[in-house]
């Protein structure tokens, strides 16, 4: 082969990129899993919630989420007839331990569980400057923590508090929907604790999923929806004082 | 030809240009993992990094092949759609070594009153009692079977006892 050092300058940087594709290859995955056949999310029946804090604290096993940090934590609200917009709001550590005993009075109580929304067009996602953080093509906003800088911009675009920096590991951390779980066929930790089924896992890719008779015959709330996040965490029966 | 033989020190120029690029290819080889792009501007193994990461709650399924017994008593009262590990905690290290691994039974005075602890920010059907005026310092379980709580038969309570 007669090579002349133009051309193999010339083709050199063709063979690079070539062989980058080659690289790439296929993407390892769990077995069974497809990621292009699920859309998660997450239903939350909210009258069903009775503040006992199981998903918090199932959670914070389930993850090793450090003390003082939530992926997910419940809000008790208490709110009165004529200042519906400045609802009294307590989170005692993240209601993990449940909530004081109150009196009945003339203010409506009622509890809040939240977690992260797995937003489909997160703003969180969207600031980070690296690429850490994504939307995974079945609809789980994950944080990829060897590539997070710790710069916290996601923790500040999103819209519901729902991302902190891990105090050990300085970078990002989140609800992932339990990944790790709902890859394996199992529901979440915080869905597996919940006593009273507040909280469920939805599949909205899955048409045998009940979500889709529930999301068409109920009334059904997303947190923030003027933001157009594209919110997946589905309130049932959400008050309007909730922000 | 002689056109060419000017231009010879632009070709000089532009070999240095392709050799830098040549050499920015081969740094970004090493410094971008391969499977960054893949599903988008990100790391396409972080998907199953992430989901690799172990399990703390085994789950009820992985529960009910063993304890039947307790599924089936569990089964017709009103703890049937409580799952095992919302109050036995997660074991998930129980269910893959059943042996060396015995959970701790949890104690009914607080598991009991987590939920069922009377307060008017609870929704109103849901059954609460004050533990102090219920049952006078009682356990729970004396009265009631954690998998199965409604009293019946021999435990139930003499008349006005607990409502």
């Amino acid at each position: 082969m007669n090579l002349s050092r133009r051309h193999f300058l010339v083709l050199m940087p063709a063979a690079a990129i070539a062989w980058k594709a080659v690289l790439a290859g296929t993407p390892e995955q769990a077995e069974n899993y497809k990621l292009s056949e699920h859309w998660w999310g997450m239903l939350i029946d909210v009258p069903k919630c009775i503040g006992c804090g199981n998903c918090v604290r199932a959670c914070a096993a389930e993850n090793d989420v450090p003390e003082g940090y939530f992926r997910t934590w419940v809000e008790r609200y208490h709110v009165s007839d004529e200042n519906m917009t400045n609802p009294e709001v307590i989170s005692p550590d993240g209601g993990k331990e449940g909530f004081p005993v109150v009196k009945e009075d003339e203010k409506k109580y009622f509890f809040v569980p939240k977690m992260c929304n797995h937003c489909a067009d997160s703003p969180c996602t969207q600031v980070c400057p690296v690429g850490a953080t994504f939307v995974a093509p079945d609809g789980v906003v994950l944080i990829d923590q060897t590539y997070c800088l710790g710069c916290a911009y996601c923790v500040q675009a999103c819209p519901y508090g729902c991302r902190y920096i891990h105090p050990e590991k300085k970078v990002a951390d989140k609800c992932t929907l339990c990944y790790h779980r709902i890859t394996k066929g199992l529901t979440t930790a915080c869905c597996e604790s919940c006593p009273t089924g507040a909280r469920q896992l939805v599949d909205l890719k899955n048409p045998k999923d009940p979500i889709h008779e529930f999301l068409k015959t109920h009334s059904v709330q997303v947190l923030k929806p003027q933001m157009a996040t594209g919110a997946k965490a589905f309130y049932y029966e959400l008050d309007g004082s909730v922000r | 030809m002689s056109v060419l033989k000017d231009a010879r020190h632009l070709f000089r120029f532009a070999g240095l240009f392709v050799l830098a690029f040549i050499t920015f290819l081969a740094i970004r080889h090493y410094v971008v993992p391969p499977s960054f792009g893949q599903y988008g501007h990100y790391r396409g193994n972080a998907i199953s990094d992430i989901a690799a990461r172990p399990i703390k709650f085994a789950g009820h399924q992985a529960c009910e092949t063993c304890h039947t017994d307790v599924l089936d008593a569990k089964s017709k009262g009103k703890h049937a759609h409580v799952n095992c590990e919302a109050c036995h905690g997660p074991l998930a290290r129980h269910a893959e070594d059943p042996a060396s691994v015995t959970p701790v039974k949890p104690d009914t005075a607080v598991l009991c009153a987590r939920c069922h602890t009377a307060t008017a920010a609870k929704p109103k059907g849901f059954p609460q009692v004050d533990p102090a005026d219920h049952s006078n310092g009682v356990a729970c379980e004396t009265c009631h079977q954690p998998h199965s709580p409604a009293i019946s038969g021999s435990n139930a309570p003499s008349a006005g006892g607990a409502k």
